[in-house]
């Protein structure tokens, strides 16, 4: 059935792969109905998905230096953007983006045009640049086009610090989907998460990881669409909800007023969960709020553009051409599930706030809700609390109290649908929380073997050795993040956020600058990368561990805006003050800027 | 830098000032003023909420790849395309 080289079969053999996942799909459906328990169905979702990915990992298993690193720059467009894709949405967008709408109405999708519009950045300013220089890691291109490993060596300490702040949260999400499927502890789940996301990468790097992920993506989209789909189908807002859930937007107007949101607050406190108190399409309505909006979209788009992790996944296409067209595939791939998000978020809220639907539970009586199986269930697991504040028997839109994480989680079950669905989700929740973990490993593990390792300490090492010190490097690191994890130290969301500001401050200009401006030079992006770092990093200490008060509302989400204010400051005013680079340093930039011609840095070096 | 590069650059970076000053209103100017939008109703939503959930995103899908295409069309003209895509390998 399939004769010749993987990549001329590659549409074949994904079109192979997403029939049979739909076949499991169904065969899990038939065995629902059969009577099997939903915990076996839980299982064989999980399982069978990581045991796919693996078998991925293990056929593109590699011992040649550029197919590690860069898939062997043979990645077609498309594919590459739906590797972006899985990537790219990780556990945090997957499971906390619907809730973080649901909590946080408007405000909140300042994370969803942030974390599209950055997109536009990496298209005009880095990838097509980039891929001409021809770099394995972001750092090899600050290491080459800057000269001396004073600036590599910046490069990999802001890599390390904004990748390894964010695998963690993926690693504990991981950890948390597989406790919930497997019924296993959550530390268990932990470094069972983490032994998935090893098998994916360990043995083909960069290609094992470009073709699972594209595995990876039809699996989170297929779960994620679907339920909305269903939902939506049964609520009569059409096959496709994204155009018309404005009335959908408009009835949780009329509901807000009705069950008082946004005046009633809470009196009691659970930890980790949250009431709604937020109104749905109330935007920023003063020049702070507007401010704050547009500072946490700035802070998301530059960090987009500055995260190793999706840059390099630029690095594998087959040319320049092919990068600037993969970041416009990548961006499509993202925005079916973004634009979804809203819509999850807005139909699962109506389902709950609705008194005249059969979902509705605020305003019904605190005894019936207590007897709805998804509400004993998930209140079993500690992502739920209903509780009668003031006695008086009826449950109010303040005494409802839930896990952001749930809205995607449960909705299969807030809707009624059947638990394979569920099982979906859990499997979808996985996948995208594995490919971000993969590619993030990854690009930290590279960025020390190939950056620190060989460029720095031993010049001199053979290919064999490189790899293994690569994967090694890629064990240990993924454990120590399953350690940290297993801490439970942050929220999800809280340290996705910060793994944008940390890459922001440090990478952003350093980057942009190098390519579009000549005059750069060493000393300026050394002071760039590490005053950026320092000085936001530092406010990052002061507003959210010294107790400090934030300037004009920039809060621990938006530390970012003080790193690249310095580091922009610094790396022009530095520059300028001392010699512009050599000749050399000038004609490489002047080569990148040309897409015509070899690549500045050897196909192997 | 030979004249016909001079002017290859000249073009791309006017179309990367384009393409930012695009992706600028929709990123940043208007939701600026997502209150007043959201007063305007548009398919039933009120337009602020809709372009920070739907509009502005499918705004940087167009113009990504509208972008990709541009510049292919400027690297053409100036013959400092990639003849094949091979070619680099």
């Amino acid at each position: 059935m399939i004769k010749g080289k993987f990549i001329d079969n590659i549409g074949k053999i994904y079109g192979i792969y997403t029939g049979g996942f739909l076949a499991f799909v169904a065969l899990m459906a038939v065995l629902e109905q059969a009577g099997v328990s939903a915990q076996a169905i839980g299982i064989m979702f999980v399982a069978f998905t990581i045991l796919i990915y693996a078998m991925i990992g293990y056929l593109s298993r590699t011992m040649q230096v550029d197919a590690y690193y860069v898939a062997g720059r043979q990645v077609p467009t498309v594919y590459n953007g739906m590797a972006t894709a899985a990537d790219w949405m990780s556990g945090a967008s997957f499971v906390a983006l619907a809730g973080g709408v649901y909590f946080g109405g408007y405000g909140y999708l300042a994370f969803i045009v942030g974390w599209t519009g950055g997109y536009v950045l990496v298209a005009s300013l880095m990838a097509p640049y980039l891929r001409k220089f021809g770099c394995y890691t972001v750092p090899d291109f600050i290491g080459t086009r800057y000269g001396g490993n004073v600036a590599r060596f910046c490069a990999v300490l802001v890599l390390v610090l904004a990748s390894f702040t964010y695998v963690t949260a993926q690693i504990n999400a991981t950890g948390t989907i597989a406790t919930r499927a497997l019924g296993i502890p959550f530390e268990a789940g932990v470094w069972i998460g983490l032994s998935g996301i090893l098998l994916c990468s360990m043995l083909g790097g960069m290609r094992a990881v470009t073709w699972t992920q594209v595995a990876q993506y039809i699996v989170l989209i297929v779960a994620y669409l679907v339920p909305v789909i269903w939902m939506s189908n049964k609520q009569g807002f059409g096959i496709i909800p994204h155009f018309g859930y404005g009335e959908a937007v408009a009835r949780i107007g009329e509901l807000e007023t009705l069950h008082g949101i946004g005046e009633l607050k809470p009196t009691e406190k659970f930890a980790g969960l949250k009431a709604l108190t937020v109104k749905h399409a109330h935007a920023s309505d003063s020049a702070l709020a507007s401010w704050k909006f547009v500072t946490l979209v700035l802070c998301m788009m530059l960090g987009t553009a500055s995260l190793p992790h999706i840059l390099m996944r630029y690095f594998t296409t087959p040319s320049v051409r092919a990068a600037r067209q993969s970041v416009a595939w990548s961006l499509f791939f993202i925005f079916l599930l973004y634009f979804t998000a809203p819509a999850l978020a807005t139909l699962t809220k109506l389902q709950v706030l609705d008194p005249e639907l059969a979902t509705g539970i605020i305003g019904k009586a605190i005894a019936d809700v207590e007897l709805l199986e998804w509400v004993q269930k998930w209140s079993e697991a500690g992502f739920l609390k209903v509780s009668d504040s003031n006695g008086d028997g009826l449950l109010q839109i303040n005494e409802f109290f839930m896990r952001t994480g749930i809205v995607v989680l449960a909705t299969p079950e807030i809707a009624g649908l059947p638990y394979v669905i569920s099982g979906l989700v859990a499997a979808g929740g996985m996948a995208a929380a594995m490919s971000t973990a993969d590619g993030l490993l990854l690009a930290i593990a590279n960025a020390l073997s190939h950056d620190l390792y060989y460029k720095i300490i031993d010049p001199m090492a053979d290919t064999k050795k490189r790899l293994i010190v690569a994967r090694v490097l890629l064990v240990v690191i993924g454990a120590a993040g399953a350690l940290v994890a297993s801490l439970k130290l942050t929220g999800i969301l809280g340290a996705v956020a910060w793994a944008f500001n940390f890459a922001n401050s440090g990478l952003f200009f350093p980057l942009v600058l190098g390519v579009w401006w000549k005059r750069a030079n060493k000393q300026g992006a050394i002071a760039g990368i590490l005053g950026g770092l320092i000085a936001g990093t530092a406010y990052l200490y002061y507003v959210r561990f010294a107790g400090g008060e934030p300037w004009i509302g920039l809060d621990h989400l938006r530390f970012g805006v003080i790193g690249m204010a310095v580091s922009l400051v610094l790396t022009v005013v530095v520059s300028l003050l001392t010699e512009e680079p050599d000749e050399e340093t000038q004609r490489m930039v002047h080569e990148i800027r040309i897409p015509r011609g070899k690549t500045v840095l050897d196909v192997s070096h | 830098m030979s004249q016909n590069n001079n002017e290859h650059w000249q073009r791309t970076r006017r179309l990367m000032f384009t393409t930012l000053g695009v992706w600028f209103v929709f990123s940043y100017l208007l939701h600026w003023f997502g209150n007043a939008l959201n007063e305007v109703t548009f398919l039933s939503f009120p337009l602020g909420f809709y372009m920070a959930a739907q509009g502005s995103l499918i705004v940087f899908v167009v113009l990504l790849f509208w972008f990709a295409h541009a510049q292919n069309k400027i690297d053409e003209e100036f013959e400092v395309h990639e003849v094949d895509d091979l070619d680099n390998n």
